[in-house]
């Protein structure tokens, strides 16, 4: 009886928690450690707004995942405090649980249920009533371009289909605030287009989404904040434009058509700025004053009689802010961290006591989605989605 | 309570439709026990002439066994099942509902009953149709699937009590040998009164399963006996206890959600 209570008074809290607006999350000096001491969250701090996209890029293995657990209260923290939709997650997680919806890693499907199944599967565990259900579960499949495919065992679906569904599953009982766990991770740039497109509509209805991410463009694109983690810790955090506008300025980039005539180049474009690194037989140039100083260069380039073969100007990337902030470059991080036990593999550790059987578990699912990519890709496009 | 059955409903109707819809699951659940059944009747039937052999069908002896069998498959398929959506993060997509962990084991084992009592129900007509008697009538079938869906909760149970601790389709898949020795080991072929070799009296009297299988045989053979069915419906019943509490515990390890 207490139990049913305090259920019902954590679920009277979620509905209060979506309308009062407080869909955001704030997190204090969260801290997640594992078997054998291996630090995966190193004592985080972010805070997402209400109705914005957060985008939390990290190579593999950085955390994001980890930290996404115990947003989502899969895992308590070691230490430290996270509040999502106003609720702690450590203490209010049956609350916290109802006010949100994920998307976690890899399409987590019944290969053997169709689209339609997962979702009177979802909506009951939600405590839809049955009409309520079945009516949003078709509101949800027509959204994610699904309805044509609704009753075909999903085992048949493309991983862009799959991905959409999870996503509209996680969309069943109308959460304020959405995680999504490398939601794009394997999918080809139509599917990933289209996936983008859907959290920008989710947005702009006023969910907040919590996005990791490993890819630079994603997060890029699609985010209107990006937290950079990296070894557990956030290196930086600002929107992608102040991110980059903080580690320096544009460079140019030119080839000459003669080879030999590089030196000359590069003696013409340094009286506009610091030589930077430059594309083997290119020279390139940091731009102090920023694109302004553009026109004047290849007036420069034309009166000392240099024909150019190739001219670009470099806008400094999110890639090249985290090789500011950790002196490594984003692209190849991931390997590096992969061989240390931390992040997903760390936390599934964690969670089944035991490490080796975990990492098999890992790579075999791992190897089976890559496996079946092509064979979906090609059921993606036969089902026209 | 409406959302907790609800939500055992649900869970189980998945649960039956993901064997079901497995062929490579439902086939050794089928045929597997049939062709053992074969091999045993035409191979021992001979065994019926023994001074002492309760019955002069040796199917109605061995149809027993069937039922074991299945509920041996169902430990594997249980196990294996669950430990794929351990494996796919299904298993994390229904953490994240406010489903309550004893309906999420709930659904699954009344799933692994229903389909207990399904799969009785074939093993009871694949009898019919090669000759075993049901002494017991039609009060027996209902016994019996009653005992076949209990039994394969407890076996089911375990298969779920080793996914929840290894997380491995395989580790699962692993226990069959290990189980199906405890079927040799027992009363499976001759009656206990007929063991001759003294080891070998002493293992199946101590093992649990000559119990099981004497409960499901009492039916064919004898009609109504209470001391083999009391035994039977023990055995399941403390299988079950057994395995349930496994499930609890490692439930705890692997479902840490706050």
């Amino acid at each position: 009886m207490s139990h049913m209570s305090a259920a019902s008074e954590q679920a009277t809290r979620a509905e209060g928690a979506r309308r009062d607006g407080h869909n955001g999350i704030e997190v204090a000096g969260l801290v997640r450690d594992f078997k054998g001491g291996v630090r995966a969250v190193d004592g985080i701090d972010l805070r997402v707004a209400p109705g914005e996209i957060y985008g939390f890029l990290g190579p593999n293995g950085a955390g994001k995942s980890t930290t996404v657990l115990m947003l989502t209260t899969l895992l308590p923290p070691t230490a430290g405090s996270a509040r999502v939709a106003g609720l702690d997650v450590v203490r209010e997680g049956a609350a916290v649980r109802r006010a949100i919806g994920a998307s976690l890693q890899e399409s987590a499907l019944d290969p053997y249920l169709t689209g339609r199944e997962h979702m009177r599967l979802q909506s009951a565990l939600h405590g839809l009533a049955r009409a309520e259900g079945e009516r949003r579960g078709r509101e949800l499949l027509e959204r994610v371009g699904l309805t044509d495919a609704a009753d075909r065992k999903v085992g048949g679906y493309s991983g862009g289909m799959k991905r959409r569904l999870d996503l509209g599953l996680a969309l069943v009982h109308g959460p304020r605030l959405l995680f999504l766990d490398e939601p794009t991770t394997g999918l080809d740039p139509q599917s990933r287009a289209a996936l983008w497109d859907e959290v920008r509509r989710l947005a702009g209805d006023g969910v907040t989404v919590f996005l990791t991410t490993q890819y630079l463009e994603e997060a890029d694109v699609l985010a209107d904040r990006v937290g950079i983690i990296d070894r557990g810790r956030i290196v930086a955090e600002g929107t992608p434009a102040q991110l980059k506008a903080a580690i320096g300025r544009p460079s140019v980039e030119a080839v000459p058509a003669d080879p030999g005539e590089r030196e000359r180049l590069a003696g013409a474009l340094a009286r506009f700025g610091e030589p930077a690194a430059a594309s083997p037989g290119a020279a390139a140039v940091r731009l102090p004053q920023g694109v302004g100083d553009l026109a004047e260069i290849v007036r420069a380039l034309d009166s000392e009689g240099l024909a150019i073969a190739d001219l670009r100007l470099h806008q400094p990337t999110l890639d090249d802010v985290f090789l500011a902030k950790t002196g490594r470059s984003l692209e190849g991080a991931g390997e590096e961290q992969d061989e240390e036990p931390a992040g997903r593999n760390a936390q599934a550790e964690s969670k089944r006591g035991d490490a080796q059987t975990d990492a098999g578990a890992h790579a075999s699912a791992g190897a089976g989605s890559e496996a079946g990519g092509e064979r979906e890709r090609a059921a993606d496009g036969s089902a026209g989605a | 309570m409406s959302v907790l059955l609800t939500q055992v409903g649900t869970l189980a109707r998945r649960s039956m439709r993901k064997t079901l819809r497995q062929p490579f699951q439902m086939f050794p659940i089928v045929f597997f026990p049939l062709i053992l059944l074969a091999v045993n009747a035409s191979g021992l039937k001979a065994a019926t002439r023994l001074p002492g052999f309760p019955t002069h069908s040796y199917i109605s002896f061995a149809i027993a066994v069937a039922f074991i069998q299945g509920g041996m498959f169902s430990l594997i398929n249980t196990g294996t099942n669950l430990a794929e959506d351990i494996e796919s993060g299904f298993f994390n997509r229904l953490a994240l509902t406010p489903l309550r962990r004893v309906s999420l084991i709930a659904g699954l084992l009344v799933g692994v009953a229903a389909l207990g009592a399904l799969q009785s129900g074939v093993y009871m007509l694949m009898g019919l149709v090669a000759g075993a008697h049901l002494r017991a009538g039609a009060g027996g079938v209902l016994v019996i699937l009653a005992l076949g869906a209990l039994a394969c909760v407890g076996f089911g149970a375990l298969g779920c009590a080793a996914a929840l601790r290894t997380g491995s389709g395989e580790a699962v898949q692993g226990l069959f040998p290990l189980f199906f020795v405890f079927i040799f080991l027992s009363s499976s072929n001759l009656p206990r009164n007929l063991l001759k070799t003294g080891w070998f009296h002493t293992v199946a009297t101590w093992n649990p399963i000559s119990y099981l299988i004497e409960g499901f045989r009492s039916l064919y053979i004898y009609g109504w006996d209470g001391t083999a069915l009391w035994r039977g419906f023990a055995v399941a019943a403390g299988l079950s206890i057994v395995a349930l509490l496994a499930v609890a515990g490692a439930m705890r390890t692997r479902l840490q959600r706050t």
